[in-house]
Order: C-alpha cells, then structure tokens, then sequence
C-alpha cells in the first residue's frame, strides 16, 4: 500500500483515461492522492456535443468538471497551479520544475504519477513529465519516491519495452467512467461514438499501463 | 454560441472599429492531428491579447463565414468561422466549429484584455 500519491498531469481528464482507475483502487484502500494539474485545459477543441462552451467560458466549465472527477475517484487534494494550456513546454523551467518541487517537498509522496516525457505525444504531457523528473533528479538518488509514467506514443513499446505495471481496474470500472463521463465537455462526444460503436469498446479501460521511470542520473 | 448571423455579426465588428482593443485569434488542427494520421501535417497559430486598431472590418462568404479587419499598416482575418456569442461584457466571440464540433479557429475582440 502506498502512503501518499502525488499525480502531476497538465490537463483536466488526464487523470480520468489513464490513471482514474489506479486512483479509485489506491482511494479504496485509504491512500491520500494529491493532485497537481497545471492547467485549466483552456485551450481545448472540444466544446461539448453540442457545442455549449465557448473558449471564454470553457476553463470555467472544465473546473468544475475536473472538481466532480476527482470527488468520483476519491482524490481528497486538488492543486490548480494555473499555468495555461499548451504554454507548458514555453514555460520558464525554473519556475515550473520549482512549482512542482516544493508540491513534492511538501506531501512528500510515496508514489508518483505522471507522463513519461518524450513518450506523450502532445508538447504539454511531455514538458510536463520532464519538469516532475528534472524537479526529482533534484534530490539524492535514495529520497525520490518511484515514479509510474503514462506514455503512449506510437514508439513507446519500441523504445521502452512493454510497461512493466499492467493493473486489472475492473472492480472499479464504474468510477472510472463516471469520472471520464464527468468531464462532461470534453468526453460526451466520444462516449456517445463508442456507445454507437456497441460491443465491449470500451474494454481497452479496463486495464492501466505504466512504465516505471528508470534514473538516468 | 449561435450560428452566425451575418448582418447583426457586421453591426458589432463596425462597434470595434477606430479604437484600440484587444484580438484573440487561433488556428489549430488539434494537438493529436499527427498523432491519428501520420500523414497530416499539423500546423496552427495563436494570438492572445494582441492590441490592434482596425478601420473597417468586414464579414464575407456564405459559411462558414471569413471575416477580415483592416489595420493601419496590415490585416487580420479568419477563415472557417460558423458561430458567434456577444458576452455580457461586450466581447466578440467568433468560432469555426468543424463537423466533429470541434472548435478549428476562433477569432474574439475585446475592449479589455481577456
């Protein structure tokens, strides 16, 4: 059992595809979760099926649907660091590796869960993975706590091998799509389309993948 | 947002014109385009906050909508818009949506920073 679980993604939902079904189980087993999420997604493309946000009021609508994800999953500490979508890789380093730093000073987690950067796909999941791994290799070697990365580019198993945590979330599927279904804006679409699509298309959720980051120095 | 309306779009772009006010405009093909097609060629821009002052402004086409402004020494203008929102406050909000709903460009103007 894990005693304390730090979660830095860049976008309200990062948590609800990858990693909400870890999250319930960890929550289940009364693990604290502290969530850092860098921004309020408000550069999104999705505005709801149909369209009922505006890019003015999407970062709005998106907190409160973030908010909703994390009391779904049992996440009992939400940090919004205020950082703006898609500006995470144009960030001054300093300022975000030292944001995310003293998040880790402070909770002092056990476990840590974020992208593995490189591997991500989108610049902001990417820059976001290496500020957390740059803010760790800040500390000596036998104080950084493990680090279970999300990755999910096309050459990730080429590179990386296969992820060596694979986790059956099935006793928890319900919140894990409640979660997902709670970000309300961004997921209706696609939950309506894979619905269409009938049979077990969602069964790809029932399993979260990770690879356990590896020091370089 | 409501489809566009091109006459009453036309009344609130003149409302701007002749004074200093602040644009956001953006393109985008999303952040996964290359991701799902490795053939596409993902390319986008993206302005907040950028102080202009237009003569004339002008939406055209017969949707979705272009729409240019008409600066001292250059231009703005957005193709692909199909819906707009006057906010509370007097933005301008102008959006492309595409078949997906998808927001693909937006172009907004403001008498105060957004």
């Amino acid at each position: 059992m894990e005693r304390q679980i730090l979660v830095v993604f860049p976008h309200p939902d990062d948590e609800a595809f990858g990693v909400s079904g870890t999250l319930a189980m960890h929550a289940e087993n009364g693990t604290p979760i502290t969530y850092a999420c860098l921004t309020l997604g408000e550069m999104g493309r999705n505005m709801g099926t149909p369209p009922f946000a505006t890019r003015e009021s999407l970062p709005f609508i998106r907190k409160k649907e973030l908010e909703e994800a994390c009391r779904i999953i049992g996440i009992n500490d939400l940090r919004l660091l205020g950082f703006r979508d898609k500006t995470i890789e144009f960030e001054d380093e300093q300022l975000l590796v030292g944001r995310i730093a003293s998040i880790i000073a402070e909770t002092n987690p056990s476990l840590i869960i974020t992208f593995y950067p490189g591997y991500s796909v989108h610049p902001d999941h990417d820059a976001c993975g290496a500020a957390v791994i740059q803010a760790l290799e800040q500390l000596p070697m036998e104080q950084r706590p493990t680090v279970h990365c999300v990755a999910f580019a096309k050459n990730c198993e080429q590179d990386l091998g296969k992820p060596d945590i694979v986790r059956d979330v099935s006793s928890v599927i319900d919140k894990k799509l409640a979660a997902i279904q709670a970000h309300r804006s961004q997921t209706e679409g696609l939950m309506k389309a894979a619905a269409k699509r009938g049979g077990d298309g969602l069964s790809w959720l029932k399993t979260e993948r990770f690879w356990t980051y590896k020091w370089n120095r | 947002m409501q489809p566009i309306r091109t006459e009453e779009v036309q009344t609130v772009l003149n409302r701007f014109a002749n004074q200093d006010v602040y644009l956001h405009l953006e393109t985008t093909n999303g952040a996964y385009a290359s991701h799902h097609n490795e053939g596409f060629f993902s390319a986008g821009a993206y302005i907040r906050n950028g102080r202009i002052r237009f003569s004339h402004g002008k939406i055209t086409g017969k949707g979705p909508y272009r729409i240019g402004l008409k600066l001292d020494f250059g231009w703005v203008y957005a193709e692909g818009l199909t819906d707009w929102e006057l906010t509370d406050n007097g933005q301008l909000l102008l959006a492309g949506h595409d078949y997906e709903g998808k927001l693909a460009v937006a172009l907004q103007l403001s008498y105060e920073p957004f």
